[in-house]
């Protein structure tokens, strides 16, 4: 075993070798123990649709080249895709849902575990809702928006008013010219369900065409509202420094690791971990003090609004275990291995499942309610007091641990970049128009053992930021980011071209930006809408000098959101294919054809730097679109110039 | 032996429907669902190994000369007749092991029942009622073929000799 061959990142390299030394298994070696995997669900062939199958077309087209009732791939491979789409939106909107429902108590009570925090994000987000703000009260204001959201899920009629009010007009007239505007969220995903089902459609672009009406109803509806409504309760991130990898733990303390999604228990855990009353308890029983450490997103949800150190991403859960410092995992949804029941059985650490939703063998349950949210969130720390005095030996913390800066979003990062005078997305449009700046990148998604965890990541960033293009963040991406020391400043002068490094070092950002948890890839849509509307980049997204891209992706999430950046208009490369490689015309649609009709368009590319190169070319056939990309000369402003400025 | 189990390693997608047939073929009831309930549970002979980034199904080789029949010291390692596949007699294994060792393919396993060795017979019973072994027959895209060793020859006879002729 070479841990060099399964992570790129030092405190992980470390952890691999002591549970390859101590004979502990890990998702690494369960990869290798499915190697070789079926060549059918790679290529998204096989469909289990119905009971007279399952079938299995034969890529080489010497065996069936159709299911029992006719599907052929390119119907098998599209259901299939859609399939993964709905399931990618329901789980970021289901989340959305949670957090309106915690939205509306907080709306409704005078004193309860949630208030609301950020009352001009409430305002602007009411009025996005066409709800009238002026001279009204907070508590009104917000109760009227949490029903009016909390019905946008279920609406039978007219469209998702996220979509509407938040994404470009031009884009909006591709939508509706396409017959893909959402209308709703539940809707749309179950519509997916339904022409799924055997016998439904079998024409591959039309069961697409659904896909990317519900995956939009993600990125500007379900995630938009996770995002929006999670600042107005928990408060919207400023720029805030944190402490990022294993090395984070703390040998003489209770470590309490949050690792899911939702931000509503974890939240509040912060908060009462410190209660003066607990804090005692724990010194009592020996421990220096409570000490809270994040795991995907729950991380990123904490880490942005109050500076929560990250233990690390999805692939360094059970590493985090191996430690034997953690005394209570504390988990809610999503990217939760069911592998961390059987390996906490053997290590003093309590796995402890706090969602109706999720509930995994070896762990112990602890229902979490809204309602009680204090309550629940100080019971579990006790918990976790009791089970530090039953730690079993040495701890075993890796050193490794880094430091940088989070908590940007659409309303902060790119005023900041104005400075306070003029504080508006004029300062980015204009980099980017004189060419300091070629153009931005989304770079995000998940880890994937089938990459060396975190080195594509870390590899395509760099050579981005090379080359001039601005990277933002989110998920274990952005983690994967902070743990390299991307996340400093200074990482400016280190790692990114001459362009880039002046305006980072002029405003003091890094020149990877994290903006946040898998929801709020919706805030990059936001920032993309912004660019446009500010002006000279074109009147539309599929127009700016922009790509994303998921090097290490493996969720259903991660389909969903890879859709909806292409339906939005971008350019969207990812590292293990789509599983559709089996219907071909299928894969030239997405990977080519699509993006006459949305703009944006698939890439697979497993190579990093290969993957780099794409989006840089495709970033400057758009600046050359624009017209943007000749060399500005550096112009001295005499005062008529100055005069003609209209700041 | 005429025939013989070939594998086109282009073809194989390591979906294992091969492992699943011949565990199946070598079940007691022969019934996939009733099979999983079993105990002993069915044992597959043909594994899909991973290599590169191919899948390789592999299963007895039955060599003609074969080492595990010369260092087998009971006889229980044997060919009923010049046609017949190497098979293995569980009542007069021992469980030495020493096939296992000698085998340059590493193709025999100690079985669950009895702690007998077992490997590929060529689903002789089936073979008996004019089937094809499972694994072939089990193959979604014919990556397993079984083919007798004059019509291989024959085909690379023809491939060799077009490629000379068209290499002047």
């Amino acid at each position: 075993m070479d841990s060099k061959q399964r992570s790129g990142d030092k405190a992980a390299q470390e952890m691999l070798e002591c549970m390859f030394e101590a004979g502990i298994e890990n998702a690494w070696d369960r990869l290798q123990e499915q190697e070789p995997q079926c060549g059918f669900g790679k290529l998204g062939i096989c469909c289990r649709n119905c009971s007279m199958g399952p079938c299995r077309i034969d890529p080489f087209e010497e065996g069936p080249q159709r299911g029992i009732c006719g599907a052929t791939a390119d119907t098998i491979a599209a259901r299939n895709l859609v399939r993964m789409i709905a399931a990618g939106a329901a789980a970021h909107s289901d989340h959305g849902r949670d957090i309106a429902h915690t939205f509306k108590i907080a709306a409704g009570a005078d004193n309860g575990d949630y208030m609301i925090k950020d009352e001009a994000k409430l305002k602007e987000v009411a009025a996005r809702y066409g709800i009238e703000t002026k001279d009204r009260d907070i508590k009104q204001i917000a109760g009227e928006l949490s029903e009016v959201i909390l019905s946008e899920f279920g609406k039978q009629a007219g469209t998702l008013t996220s979509a509407a009010s938040y994404a470009p007009a031009a884009r909006q007239k591709v939508w509706n010219q396409m017959g893909i505007t959402p209308r709703s969220i539940d809707r749309e995903i179950v519509e997916i369900m339904h022409r799924t089902h055997i016998g439904v459609g079998s024409d591959y672009k039309n069961l697409v065409k659904q896909g990317l009406r519900a995956c939009l109803s993600d990125g500007w509806g379900g995630s938009l509202i996770a995002t929006e409504l999670s600042d107005i309760l928990f408060g919207s991130p400023v720029p805030i420094r944190f402490g990022a990898n294993l090395g984070v733990l703390e040998p003489g303390q209770v470590n309490i690791v949050v690792h899911g999604h939702e931000p509503s228990l974890s939240d509040i855990i912060v908060g009462v971990s410190q209660k003066p009353e607990l804090l005692k308890t724990a010194k009592e029983k020996g421990a220096e003090g409570i000490n809270i450490a994040g795991i995907c997103c729950t991380a990123n949800e904490i880490l942005m609004r109050h500076g929560i150190p990250v233990a690390g991403n999805f692939l360094q859960q059970e590493l985090a275990i191996m430690t034997g410092a953690v005394d209570v995992m504390l988990v809610d949804v999503q990217c939760i291995m069911p592998a961390l029941g059987s390996l906490c059985n053997c290590f003093h650490t309590k796995l402890i499942t706090t969602s109706p939703k999720c509930k995994i063998e070896g762990a112990e349950h602890i229902e979490f309610s809204e309602e009680r949210a204090v309550q629940v969130a100080g019971e579990i720390i006790k918990v976790a007091v009791e089970n530090f005095t039953r730690r079993k030996g040495a701890v075993n913390i890796p050193k490794a641990r880094e430091s940088g800066i989070a908590g940007f979003t659409t309303e902060n990062t790119f005023y900041a970049l104005g400075g306070r005078f003029r504080g508006s997305y004029r300062p980015l449009n204009d980099a980017v128009i004189s060419g300091r700046l070629r153009g931005a990148a989304g770079v995000i998604g998940c880890n994937n053992p089938k990459q060396v965890h975190d080195s594509c990541h870390i590899a395509m960033i760099k050579e981005l930021i090379k080359n001039d293009v601005l990277v933002v963040s989110t998920g274990c991406g952005a983690l994967a980011a902070g743990k390299a020391g991307l996340m400093r400043p200074d990482a400016a002068a280190k790692y990114c071209g001459d362009g880039l490094a002046e305006i980072c070092e002029t405003v003091g950002i890094p020149p990877v930006l994290h903006v946040g948890s898998c929801v709020d890839n919706s805030r990059i849509l936001t920032i993309l809408a912004n660019m446009v509307s500010e002006g000279g980049l074109g009147e539309d997204i599929s127009d700016l000098p922009v790509a994303g891209a998921a090097p290490e992706w493996m969720s259903e999430k991660a389909v969903s959101i890879g859709m909806y950046f292409v339906a939005s208009g971008v350019y969207t490369v990812i590292a293990e294919p789509l599983p559709i490689q089996g219907a071909k015309n299928l894969t030239k649609y997405l990977t080519s054809e699509i993006e006459r009709d949305v703009g944006g368009k698939w890439a697979f590319e497993r190579d990093p730097i290969k993957a780099a190169g794409m989006m840089i070319e495709h970033i400057e056939r758009k600046r050359d679109a624009l017209g943007i990309n000749k060399k500005a000369e550096r112009k001295l402003y005499d005062m008529e110039d100055r005069r003609a400025l209209t700041f | 032996m005429d025939k013989i189990i070939t594998v086109d390693i282009a073809k194989c997608l390591a979906c294992k429907s091969c492992e699943i047939a011949c565990a199946l073929a070598h079940s007691q009831s022969g019934v996939l669902e009733e099979a999983t309930n079993e105990e002993p549970k069915p044992q597959k002979r043909v594994t899909v190994e991973p290599a590169a980034e191919f899948g390789v199904p592999i299963q007895c080789r039955h060599c003609e000369s074969a080492p595990c029949i010369r260092i087998c010291p009971t006889g229980a390692i044997q060919r009923l007749d010049e046609q017949s596949p190497v098979l293995v007699d569980a009542e007069l294994c021992i469980g030495c092991k020493l096939c296992m060792l000698i085998c340059p393919f590493g193709l025999l396993q100690i079985g669950t029942e009895g702690r007998a060795v077992i490997k590929c017979d060529m689903c002789i019973e089936r073979m008996h009622t004019g089937r094809g072994p499972a694994c072939v027959e089990a193959c979604p895209t014919k990556a397993l073929r079984l083919v007798t060793i004059e019509e291989i020859t024959k085909a690379k006879r023809k491939e060799a000799s077009e490629k000379l002729i068209n290499s002047k």
